[in-house]
């Protein structure tokens, strides 16, 4: 098992999240993430899904997705040949005697410091998974009141785009 | 798209600006009219769209959401609608219709519980590919999500056993959508796709344009082959000692059969047809095998498992098909041909990949074959023959008074005129009537292969009639499966469609008893559903008369001595639908068999009985 980062591009109709999602677990394919938004056209978004397959596995996933009325274009971005990155939102135990050492180590992680309590500090930060992780580790001890983390988003390096989008739009929608 | 005239949003004003109640409809005005698009109601907009579509017959049951499409449709001259008993019926109607005539096969049901009858039909349709289009009513757009009288999320229901789904948001749109379920159940794999409309959204008004555009850039069905890869399995062909085409429903449903023949002649090589390819290649062949699988013939069995090179062609490894997969046909190379390219590579690997439509992909392999001499396929020849020659498909009677299932079967194929359309339900009776029936035609042995849906037989058989009245239509059934779909006999009846149905009664759920006998040490849980007569108990039910009551002819053959004689009156009867109760013993075994979940090599000819392979030099 390996991870696999897939770029979807669909049609923004309703209920394509939901296709694509029951598509995954009922071929019995966990998802480990996922990110959903408008592209350059109204008419298509993007689908990022991050999920832990054998090789095998995610050709048959692929090819299933693939016959999806809805689903324009689907490509593996490899981690070395594309720019993936999360959001992190995380909200720090911080009181006076801490709260230099708190910050000192955001910057090393160029955090950005988005809300302030006496007690607390949230941070802001986008980074590859293991940026993220790492950022988390240095954190945990000082007390992690909660987190939230946003779905991986990827686009592959380089001048190409993944796809033309204009020939997949009719000029009446 | 011109719009000139936009559909009024549904609320008050809306309801001013028309009457709230819709006029009695006006015949649409005609195609082609000059100036703008006419302006149709919603629901005038399906009947006029299914016209167009050049739709003879739907099935269906009208009920609250869909009641307006049923106004227009009372005065359509060219789309009749068959009034079925159950849903479920409507659907596998529509199955029958598409798979005789390879047109698209129309069912029409209400919200709720309407729409969730079709669930089984829908899945049995997406399992086999069959083209169909259920159009169902939704409760209006404002009262969705609200658990409305009869709300159910049909699209979300189906999502997983349609091809695809539509719920439809805006009057306008009708034309389009109907043109596109229709294209995208027909075209590429087949399958079924369901077009769900609210209420209001049927009321609502909007210019019918004809034809519309469609817009579907997400779906491209590669339909033609790659060269190189054509040029590959022809040299693989050419080349091996032990090849089998391997042949699935695919080629039936791309209408492959004559090119199968050609490609089978040219190359020599044997064929063995599936479930789903029964009658894709005649059984009188001298090169055809018989079925595969689990209760397929032996010879069959054992040339897919010896084999050098399988060329599968719309056939996709199921495991009815290869028993357990890792010891499957180990030493075979593979040539895949699907035109679903998910299929190629689920189950077993591919040597040669070949995404295609199976016609144009077994014209370019003829094309692109260069004879290696036939020769090279002597000795696989002679140990097929031979198998063929010590294990044929046959049964031998069991001393019980009874007649035997497999020769009722046997007779009704030898008795009933050529070209005759069988369909079956799900079990013994269907397997018998793939081994005991010969097929020479494609088309002609409709069943449920991949579902597996008891009660397939007489609603599909309603379907297949009524696309093809010039033709017999016999529906071999079980006495389980008939018990569960016989109220569209009442529909046959009524609307005139004089199907015959065998019901091969073994007072049993056979199969499952067969299991029990088997693998359960003769304890038979549930298994008996006393329609023999017996001292202590009456038929329940007595199919003649059930029969008679559905406005049938009921006839019955309790003794062997009578089986030809009913079977010749019921030929004759073309006027009303009719039933024959078979009367047979509940021991008979369907022989050949694999159990389930074990290598195909162990095989057994009957019970007990492991047939000699010679090259293994056993027994």
């Amino acid at each position: 098992m390996s991870t696999h980062t897939l770029s979807v591009l669909v049609e923004n109709k309703p209920g394509v999240l939901a296709r694509v999602a029951a598509l995954f677990s009922r071929r019995g394919f966990n998802i480990d993430s996922l990110a959903v938004g408008e592209t350059e056209h109204p008419g298509v978004s993007r689908i990022t899904i991050v999920v832990d397959v054998e090789a095998g596995s995610l050709e048959q996933v692929t090819k299933q997705l693939n016959k999806l009325i809805h689903v324009l274009k689907i490509v593996e971005l490899e981690a070395g040949s594309s720019v993936q990155r999360e959001l992190l939102l995380v909200k720090v135990r911080a009181d006076a005697a801490t709260r230099g050492q708190v910050i000192a180590a955001a910057e090393l992680f160029k955090a950005r410091s988005v809300d302030v309590t006496p007690d607390t500090v949230t941070f802001e930060v986008t980074g590859n998974s293991d940026k993220i992780e790492a950022f988390l580790e240095v954190l945990e001890p000082f007390g992690i009141k909660e987190l939230v983390q946003s779905g991986t988003v990827a686009l592959g390096r380089g001048a190409k785009s993944m796809a033309s989008l204009s020939r997949y739009v009719s000029p009446n929608s | 798209m011109s719009t000139p005239v936009k559909a009024p949003k549904p609320g008050p004003q809306a309801a001013k600006a028309q009457p709230a109640r819709p006029k009695a409809p006006k015949p649409a005005p005609p195609i082609g009219a000059p100036g703008a698009a006419p302006v149709l109601t919603g629901a005038q907009a399906v009947v006029r769209a299914l016209e167009e579509l050049e739709v003879e017959g739907v099935f269906g049951i009208p009920g609250g959401a869909i009641l307006p499409a049923y106004d227009p449709l009372l005065d359509s001259e060219k789309v009749r609608h068959v009034l079925v008993r159950h849903e479920q019926g409507a659907g596998h109607a529509a199955q029958g219709y598409a798979l005789a005539t390879g047109k698209v096969g129309v069912c029409m049901a209400t919200s709720g519980p309407g729409a969730t009858n079709l669930v089984t039909p829908l899945a049995d349709a997406h399992m086999d590919s069959v083209p169909i289009v259920a159009i169902t009513g939704q409760v209006a757009s404002s009262a969705i999500g609200t658990d409305a009288f009869q709300e159910a999320d049909i699209c979300g229901i189906t999502m997983p056993i349609t091809k695809h789904s539509y719920l439809v948001t805006d009057a306008e749109d009708i034309p389009r959508v109907l043109a596109e379920a229709f294209y995208v159940a027909a075209t590429g794999r087949p399958g079924p796709v369901l077009v769900d409309i609210p209420k209001d959204i049927l009321n609502a008004q909007a210019p019918f344009v004809w034809p519309p555009k469609m817009d579907l850039p997400g779906y491209r069905p590669t339909t033609q082959p790659h060269g190189k890869q054509i040029r590959e399995a022809a040299a693989l062909i050419a080349e091996a000692k032990k090849p089998v085409l391997y042949v699935g429903g695919g080629v039936v449903k791309s209408g492959a059969h004559a090119e199968l023949l050609a490609l089978a002649e040219l190359t020599g090589a044997p064929v063995v047809t599936t479930l789903m390819a029964r009658g894709a290649f005649p059984d009188s062949h001298p090169q055809h095998l018989g079925m595969p699988g689990m209760h397929g013939t032996v010879p069959a069995v054992h040339a897919l498992q010896k084999s050098d090179l399988l060329v599968a062609l719309g056939a996709r490894f199921d495991d009815r098909v290869t028993g357990k997969l890792s010891s499957f046909a180990p030493e075979a190379k593979v040539v895949h041909v699907d035109i679903d390219p998910a299929e190629i590579g689920k189950n077993r690997e591919a040597d040669v990949p070949i995404v295609g439509d199976c016609k144009a992909a077994i014209s370019a392999m003829i094309e692109a074959y260069e004879d290696g001499g036939k020769e090279r396929l002597k000795t696989w020849w002679e140990t097929l023959d031979d198998l063929r020659g010590r294990y044929p498909l046959g049964y031998a009677d069991i001393d019980d008074g009874l007649t035997s299932p497999q020769y009722v079967i046997e007779r009704l194929g030898v008795l009933a005129p050529e070209d005759t359309i069988w369909t079956t339900g799900v079990g013994q009776h269907q397997m018998w009537a793939s081994q005991f029936v010969k097929y020479e035609q494609p088309g002609t042995f409709l069943n449920s292969g991949g579902l597996g849906t008891m009660g397939f037989a007489v609603p599909a058989a309603m379907g297949a009639k009524l696309g093809r009245m010039d033709r017999t239509v016999w529906a071999i059934d079980g006495d389980g499966c008939f018990q569960m779909t016989n109220q569209e006999l009442a529909t046959c009846a009524v609307e005139g469609i004089p199907i015959k149905v065998a019901v091969i009664n073994n007072g049993n759920l056979g199969m499952v008893r067969q299991w029990q006998t088997l693998f359960y040490d003769k304890r038979y849980s549930q298994t008996n559903l006393s329609t023999h007569h017996s001292e202590a108990s009456p038929r329940i039910p007595d199919f003649v008369k059930l029969a008679e009551a559905l406005g049938c002819v009921g006839l019955r053959a309790d003794t062997v001595d009578e089986v030809d004689d009913i079977i010749k009156q019921a030929n004759a009867i073309n006027d009303r639908p009719v039933v024959v109760d078979f009367t047979v013993g509940p021991d008979a075994m369907v022989w050949p068999m694999v159990p389930a979940g074990v290598s195909n090599d162990e095989i057994l000819y009957a019970r007990d009985v492991r047939p000699n392979f010679d090259d293994e030099g056993q027994i």
